[in-house]
């Protein structure tokens, strides 16, 4: 009996947070009483190991069903019999420390499930992990001198790219065995990272990261654009090793880099093992447990659901694949039983395969599947953010090249048409339209990813027997055979993906399966709940383009038309109008320089009769390009209780008029001279960029506040620097960088617009004071 | 004058009568009427007085009541202050020159006379939105405006300036009066009014033309507007009875007013609108081909546009009486002239009242008629322009037309804009609203800075529009008893309101009230009518 056999024995294991690692935590807890269990768990950034297996292990759905069973017993039998310590497979010695490495070696038995399943990690990750971690293992194990069974988990895939037959053999013995030397393919995947991390140190590179970071990021501040800078030279580099590593994968036959580097992490295996007991386990595709602990459970969002989900929202219809091929889908209760079957035995003296897969004795057609999920959507459709149900298409199949080289272009020309429209003014609303760019070119990639994926694995038309698995099983007692169950035979797929699979996958991706409107908050009501909780102490605004839609250009425009006559106000506004691109540029490149040199025009303007022409300029051009719901939101502020301020690179005179809005203004000050009229120059640095953070954190200080507590809305890439400084940023209107932004970090955003029906003049010119039009008269 | 004017009529609608024009926001409907609808005509415009500065010197030396000619009340070295209706009379502002410029500058020739220097001149808007510089001239003309605004004398009523009120003293029924100091300590008092409706006038030209919150809320309130039965009928409003108390202490308070009151007929549109002014069957080929063109050029027309066109209307009003002197004899020839002018008889209620309204109410006059303004001009103004009792029976349900968009100006009402997002979106009671929010806006210092220093409605003017409404949702039953037809759904709804499309589709909501069969009774206003149900 398995339960037998294991009993007193200890049991090591890596990967213990991944779906099958957690699968098989569960099983042995529950179905193997007398182990006890040592995970090697790499501690977080704030979470020791044992705080990570209690959160990311225990809190599992998994543990449901153990929790009902050992009842009040639940926390103590986990404390005696599970150890978490702190290892890293990818890391010389697995980062043990020397109590650690006791642990380790006191251990009977040795799961290795730690992987990099993405199939489109860095080539030099990958090998880090699936290469070079079983390899650690080993060493560690020899070190200390001790030879527990070390079951290592593989998958089928490494027989790579054929067709027909594939054996539960090692690669070595196989008749299409390619001869790679593992060592030369680690040393080479170092250097190659070495090499792009050189190149995207060059000049040119640098450069062009940068007018990238400036790109997405506009007049952010310089400290901001280096982070940026320097985050997309790593990205690069990241990227570049995952094309290299795709490419070598390719080229020697495996579909990516995470069969290759398994691959040739067997053979690695096979080669150092020593006196080792070593048991190689080969799953297929794993998706959700057939029966263990309950059917339907799963971890994480697997490989195929986002291709379902995304088929059931009607947002792809067309599919690689030849309909008649074979996808080969394995329950991961069926592979963590065989896992501890495989454990159970006598450690072998021979290196042994097992191959957990259906294709050869239970093949679930891939038109079978499709036909299927079509049906269950039928019935059970999803529904839209208006509540109507989305009808599945017809599942159309096509050859894979076509689909991808069409899906290539079609990013290409979103990537270039996304180019054009983020280097345009858009704002709000209509920079939701390069969102919707955004979110359709994320599932253009998405699905291009797909393809190239189940394109690969399509090709991969091989059927992996299962021998040795069968004869595993049938030397299994026949209530081991039931409890620990893996008979792919017994798997129904039409049962299996209608009962099991599917809604599991709908309440996983938590989507819409009910009609009608959303009830409840929204997640924009929640966010804005929170920016007006009583525990905020303080708001601060900018005004141009966040609570007015309007900016210093046209301010001035009209202030300076106001006294001017018809000839003279016609040559001026044309004159500023011809100007406008330059200023914008300019704008666009160091705000504080432009304001600076736009505000020398103020120079020797009379200061009283600006002032009087500001109350007028506020109610005929401010106020009616003003945002209802923005002002409306600065008074919702004071009501909570919170200090308001408004931090404004538009000069004093010009904000008066509308400063009892707010408890504090910060506006930009132009010098006065003793005659009553402007100088050129500003008394400060005007608060903006950077700036604006400046005078928003000091300000805060002044009033004792913590900026953790502070709410800022903004509407420019220009002010992150002041949304990263509070703990509650609120984007307004965004461009279509920012709008990127603040969805990447989930920011609220609103959109505020003038009043609707507001006559807002169509040229920002002053209707004549009556001076003027006397002298006009 | 070829022929006599005629009067109103009531038409019952048989298979003959042709579509009948419903006035339609910035637009027009023509909707064909159940058979054996009523529609009420106004009456005729009346003459108008040939001489009209002939009849202002007349009015001024010839004064009416306990009163002494203008002249003999003006002597040097007094205070003299002149206050005028605002911009919102009358409705549509009419043609230049305004009959308040042409009687100011009357009033003014006699106090140059007599040598009276301290002058000011007060625009009496009470909570109403400033003037901006184009309309006070339009009202009292360039002279007048030329010779007093640049010194500051002639300016906007602020009735947030407390250095600029005085507290009378408190009514008998604990009513405050608080008014102008300017007014309060000058000699004389000239107040110039255009006495458009029957609710204006009398002793409400000062006591609420010149007064703060403070004194208006004492009747501008839910229960006040309830037991004013109609707020148009002085004798039986409750509005009035308190607006008189506190003028009747303003007067014994020892403040001399001259108030001088003037009565307009119904010419409100000129050419190209004048088939306005005609019952449809009598419209002529010339009157159906403009109003089609009109249709025409308005269809493609976005909203804003529309809006330009309906705003430059002026109206070719003649005037058809001044009088001066004491408040109450003045005032009494004046409501006198209103109904010679205004009232219809009708007989009985009817189950359901149909109303196109137009696109200018007295709070929206260059400027935008958002849905608060529409309730309040539908359920307020024209519900309430009845003598004797409602058009509508008890219970009854009224069918107004107005594309009712949520569109606001933000200038002009942005307290309104609040009210709508926020109070009505929590309430549509008058009693909660008032009890709830009204304290709040009212003191709220952001719209008290607009209304002083922009061109803003007070913070509590949207409520006391809403409170306009609250005889008319009593008398009916409620919300659910008022149908905008073809209004916006989402606005319709916020108001408390029912959304129909069609007046077939209105009349079908309106069935599980009145039934299958209701009676119906619709007016056609403007021109301008009032009626009274026997």
């Amino acid at each position: 009996m398995i339960a037998d056999a294991l009993a007193g024995s200890r049991i090591a294991i890596t990967g213990s947070t991944g779906f099958l690692g957690t699968a098989l935590v569960e099983r042995l807890l529950r179905s193997v009483p007398g182990c006890e269990l040592v995970l090697l768990i790499r501690p977080g950034r704030r979470a020791t190991p044992q705080r990570r297996f209690e959160r990311e292990i225990l809190k599992n759905d998994a543990f449901g069903r153990l929790r009902d069973e050992l009842g009040d017993r639940f926390d103590d039998e986990m404390a005696r019999r599970v150890s978490a310590i702190s290892g890293d497979v990818s890391k010389d010695g697995l980062g043990l420390d020397p109590e650690g490495r006791d642990v380790l070696a006191g251990c009977d038995v040795v799961i290795h499930s730690a992987a990099t399943v993405s199939f489109d990690s860095p080539l030099d990750a990958s090998v880090e992990t699936n290469l070079l971690g079983p390899n650690r293992i080993l060493h560690v194990l020899q070190e200390e001198g001790v030879t527990p069974h070390l079951v290592a988990v593989s998958t089928c895939y490494v027989a790579g790219n054929r067709r027909g037959r594939a054996a539960e053999e090692f690669l070595t013995e196989s008749p299409f065995h390619v001869d790679v030397d593992w060592r030369a393919e680690v040393t080479a995947a170092q250097r190659a990272r070495a090499d792009a991390d050189t190149e995207s140190r060059a000049p040119d590179a640098l450069r062009r990261f940068r007018k990238e970071a400036r790109n997405e990021l506009g007049a952010a501040g310089l400290p901001m654009l280096a982070a940026k800078t320097e985050q997309l030279r790593q990205r690069w580099v990241d990227d570049r090793m995952v094309e290299v590593g795709r490419a070598r994968a390719t080229s020697l036959g495996w579909p990516d880099v995470y069969t290759y580097s398994k691959a040739l992490g067997e053979q690695a295996l096979l080669e150092l093992r020593g006196d080792v007991p070593l048991t190689v386990v080969r799953p297929s595709i794993i998706e959700s447990a057939l029966a263990e602990p309950f059917p339907g459970w799963i971890r994480g969002f697997r490989m195929a659901e986002p291709l379902i989900i995304s088929y059931a929202k009607g947002e792809l219809t067309q599919f690689p694949g030849n309909p008649e091929s074979v996808v080969d889908v394995i329950p991961v209760d069926h592979v963590a039983a065989a896992v501890i079957a495989a454990a159970a035995q006598e450690p072998p003296t021979a290196p042994k395969v097992y191959q957990v897969a259906s294709g050869s004795v239970r093949p679930l057609e891939y038109r079978m599947l499709t036909e299927t999920v079509r049906g269950w959507f039928t019935e059970k459709p999803l529904y839209d953010s208006k509540g109507h149900p989305i009808v599945p298409d017809e599942w159309v199949f096509t050859g894979s090249a076509g689909l991808e080289e069409r899906l290539e272009r079609l990013v290409a020309g979103i990537k270039r048409l996304d180019r054009g429209v983020a280097s345009l003014p858009l704002r709000g609303r209509q920079a939701d339209f390069n969102q919707r760019l955004q979110d359709r070119l994320d599932l253009l990639e998405q699905a291009l990813g797909y393809v190239k994926i189940y394109g690969a694995y399509g090709r991969c038309e091989a059927l992996y027997s299962i021998t040795e698995l069968d004869a595993l099983r049938e030397s299994l007692d026949p209530a081991d055979r039931e409890t620990f169950a893996f008979d792919p035979r017994a798997v129904d797929w039409r049962t299996y993906i209608r009962e099991v699979h599917l809604p599991t996958v709908v309440v996983q991706a938590r989507v819409r399966q009910t009609p009608g409107a959303r009830r409840g908050q929204s997640r924009e009501d929640r966010l804005r709940a929170q920016v007006l909780h009583e525990d905020r102490q303080f708001a601060a605004f900018d005004l141009e383009n966040t609570l007015i839609a309007s900016n210093v250009v046209e301010s001035y425009s009209w202030l300076a038309t106001r006294r001017l006559g018809t000839a003279d106000r016609i040559r001026f506004a044309a004159k500023l109008a011809a100007a406008g691109p330059s200023m914008l540029a300019q704008d666009g490149r160091d705000r504080t320089d432009f304001l600076r040199s736009f505000y020398r025009r103020y120079q020797d303007a009379p200061v009283d009769q600006l002032e009087e022409d500001a109350v007028e300029l506020a109610s005929q051009l401010l106020l009616l390009k003003a945002f209802p719901d923005g002002l409306r939101r600065v008074r919702a502020h004071r009501r909570a209780g919170h200090r308001t301020v408004l931090i404004t690179g538009a000069l004093d005179v010009v904000v008066d008029p509308i400063r009892p809005l707010f408890d504090d203004v910060v506006p930009a000050r132009l010098r006065r001279h003793d005659d009553g009229t402007f100088g050129a120059a500003l008394t400060d640095v005007p608060p903006t960029g950077e700036t604006r953070a400046q005078v928003m954190l000091e300000w805060a200080a002044e009033h004792d506040f913590d900026p953790g507590q502070g709410v800022a809305y903004a509407d420019a890439t220009s002010d992150l620097p002041m949304l990263e400084a509070v703990g509650y940023p609120v984007v307004v209107n965004p461009e279509v960088r920012l709008a990127g932004i603040s969805e990447k970090r989930g920011w609220l955003v609103e959109h505020w617009s003038p009043s609707a029906g507001s006559p807002i003049p169509r040229l920002p010119i002053g209707p004549r004071h009556r001076s003027a039009r006397r002298s006009n008269a | 004058m070829t022929r006599t004017p005629r009067r109103g009529i009531v038409l019952e609608v048989d298979t003959s009568t042709p579509p009948i024009l419903f006035h339609h926001g910035d637009s027009f409907r023509m909707e064909r009427l159940p058979t054996g609808s009523r529609v009420v005509y106004p009456n005729e415009p009346l003459a108008s007085i040939d001489d009209v500065d002939g009849a202002i010197d007349h009015a001024l030396t010839n004064p009416m009541g306990d009163c002494e000619p203008l002249p003999a009340l003006l002597h040097s070295g007094m205070k003299l202050t002149i206050a005028f209706d605002d911009i919102s009379l009358p409705l549509p502002p009419m043609q230049t020159p305004d009959i308040r410029g042409r009687i100011i500058e009357r009033v003014l020739d006699h106090a140059a006379a007599a040598g009276v220097d301290d002058v000011e001149i007060i625009a009496a808007l009470a909570l109403h939105r400033r003037m901006t510089e184009d309309e006070l001239r339009h009202a009292v003309g360039d002279r007048v405006y030329d010779a007093f605004a640049p010194d500051g004398l002639l300016y906007n009523f602020d009735a947030e300036d407390p250095d600029a009120l005085t507290h009378l003293g408190t009514t008998d029924h604990g009513e405050e009066v608080v008014l102008s100091k300017r007014a309060v300590e000058s000699d004389l008092l000239v107040y110039v009014n255009i006495n458009l409706v029957a609710l204006d006038g009398g002793h409400k030209s000062v006591a609420t033309g010149l007064s703060p919150y403070q004194a208006l809320r004492h009747h501008h309130n839910v229960e006040t507007m309830r037991k004013s039965r109609s707020f148009m009928d002085p004798d039986n409003s409750e509005l009035h009875t308190k607006n008189w108390r506190q003028g009747r202490l303003i007067q014994e308070s020892g403040l001399k007013i001259f108030q001088i009151e003037t009565t307009l007929n119904t010419e409100t549109f000129p050419p190209p609108f004048g088939f306005l002014q005609k019952r449809e069957w009598e419209w002529n080929l010339r009157d159906r081909a403009t109003f089609s063109a009109t249709q025409a050029a308005l269809r493609p027309m976005p909203w804003s546009a529309r809006r330009r066109i309906f705003h430059s209307i002026e109206s070719p009003y003649g005037v058809t009486s001044v009088q001066a002197g004491e408040v109450e004899t003045v005032h009494a020839e004046t409501i006198r002239q209103v109904h010679r002018q205004q009232l219809v008889t009708v007989e009985g209620q009817s189950d359901v009242l149909t109303m196109g309204l137009p696109y200018l109410g007295p709070y929206n006059v260059n400027s935008i008629l958002n849905p608060i303004l529409v309730s309040c001009l539908g359920l307020g103004y024209f519900f309430n322009l009845y003598k004797g009792k409602p058009l509508v029976r008890e219970g009854g349900v009224v069918i107004m037309g107005h594309p009712n968009l949520p569109e606001f100006h933000p200038v002009h009402h942005p307290s309104y804009i609040d009210f709508f997002e926020e109070v009505l979106a929590d309430s549509t009671d008058p009693e909660v609203i008032e009890h709830k929010y009204e304290r709040r806006y009212a003191e709220d210092e952001w719209y008290r800075h607009l209304y002083r220093t922009s061109y803003a409605y007070h913070g509590v003017h949207p409520f006391y529009m809403w409170y306009w409404t609250s005889h008319a949702l009593q008398h009916l039953g409620g919300g659910d008893h008022v149908i905008v037809m073809g209004g916006d759904v989402e606005a319709t709804r916020r108001l408390g309101f029912r959304p129909a499309s069609t007046l077939r589709d209105a009349l079908e909501i309106a069935s599980d009230i009145v039934g299958r069969d209701p009676s119906i009774v619709h007016v056609k206003n403007p021109p301008l009518l009032m009626t009274e149900v026997l």
